[in-house]
């Protein structure tokens, strides 16, 4: 009965990420809701961990599984992207190192920052 | 033979976990980030969907339930984040800065190379919800009028990135913070950075993953707002 009782906690944040996903007129996903949903819900003390992480570390751990269908998809558009191949993977190199550069250094800056400040006091 | 298969609701669920498990068998033995199991997984199923000469289309039918699974997959990434929350709470606001400034200049750097490149407008916003997990980055491309196959790959390439040259990056720039390394993991790479995060420590997967989130919805508010007019 344990994993009945997580998939239908489950279940029901999909359902209500996909119904506010309908009502509210924004281009963001049903999932996003969802975690925000999950999230309130634990925050609240509503659900408790226990009463999701099993069937929630299952799910997790069969999400690469789930990109596979996702990337296979690109046989059908092979033909656009062949021709732009080159600028297409330097451009996602770049801007990947870079994001992963500026993220880095700023939340270092500001956490060094304020360890320094509280070394101060 | 090959419509016995293809009618056979369970043969593309069975192709894709075999092709990804010879991918994970693969990994284990040579150990190379970039023998991901999703790529070679993703490259078997091709290969194997060429020989035979099945669609794509009927591929992707058969596979609806794996696509159903994504929703509830990627809402249980809340479940991890919740349970690391309080370890990460004093550091929340350089956490929230940190990714927003690494998603305007990968939007903003994306966005100027694909000009420069002459990449056509289609493609570009294909490119641009790259560093976002797929279940969002997905759907955000259709909102904006790009092509969701063209963003899914470019989004598994710009995580195996992260996910290979991660750590090489963390020494290089000497990013050693492991909330620091979370948020860079989470906010360039998505969900295959934020499993390289996770193998460095427990707190940097947890910031990873709670960056990719922050990282996600920001993206969506910011190109949907601003799509229209690029």
């Amino acid at each position: 009965m344990k994993f009945l009782h997580q998939f239908l906690l489950i279940m029901l944040f999909s359902f209500l990420g996909e119904l506010l996903h309908s009502l509210i007129p924004l281009p963001i996903p049903a999932s996003i809701y969802g975690m925000v949903l999950v999230f309130a819900a634990l925050s609240l003390k509503i659900i408790k961990p226990q009463a999701v992480r099993d069937a929630g570390s299952f799910l997790v751990s069969i999400l690469p599984v789930l990109f596979v269908a996702p990337i296979v998809s690109l046989m059908d558009c092979w033909d656009i992207i062949r021709p732009h191949l080159v600028p297409i993977l330097v451009i996602l190199i770049v801007s990947t190192f870079l994001c992963f550069a500026v993220c880095g250094w700023t939340a270092q800056f500001f956490i060094k920052k304020k360890q320094e400040g509280k070394n101060n006091d | 033979m090959i419509e016995l298969l293809s009618a056979n609701q369970y043969f593309f669920i069975l192709l894709t976990l075999v092709s990804f498990a010879i991918g994970s068998l693969i990994q284990k033995k040579w150990k190379y980030a970039i023998l991901n199991p999703l790529l070679i997984g993703a490259v078997l199923v091709v290969l194997t969907l060429s020989l035979l000469g099945i669609p794509n289309s009927t591929y992707q039918a058969g596979c609806y339930l794996l696509n159903y699974l994504l929703t509830p997959a990627t809402i249980c990434l809340a479940i991890s984040f919740y349970e690391q929350f309080q370890a990460m709470k004093k550091h929340i606001g350089a956490i929230l800065v940190s990714l927003g400034m690494g998603t305007i200049c990968c939007l903003g750097s994306l966005y100027l190379m694909c000009r420069m490149a002459g990449l056509d407008r289609v493609l570009t916003l294909s490119l641009l919800p790259k560093s976002i997990t797929t279940a969002i980055g997905v759907a955000l491309s259709e909102e904006i009028g790009g092509i969701a196959a063209i963003t899914s790959a470019s989004i598994v390439v710009t995580g195996i990135l992260a996910n290979i040259a991660g750590p090489t990056l963390c020494k290089l720039l000497k990013i050693h913070d492991p909330i620091a390394q979370g948020v860079s993991f989470g906010t360039a790479g998505h969900v295959i950075g934020t499993s390289r995060a996770a193998e460095m420590s427990e707190l940097a997967g947890a910031v990873s993953s709670f960056a990719l989130t922050c990282t996600g919805i920001f993206t969506c508010i910011v190109l949907s707002l601003t799509a229209q007019f690029l």
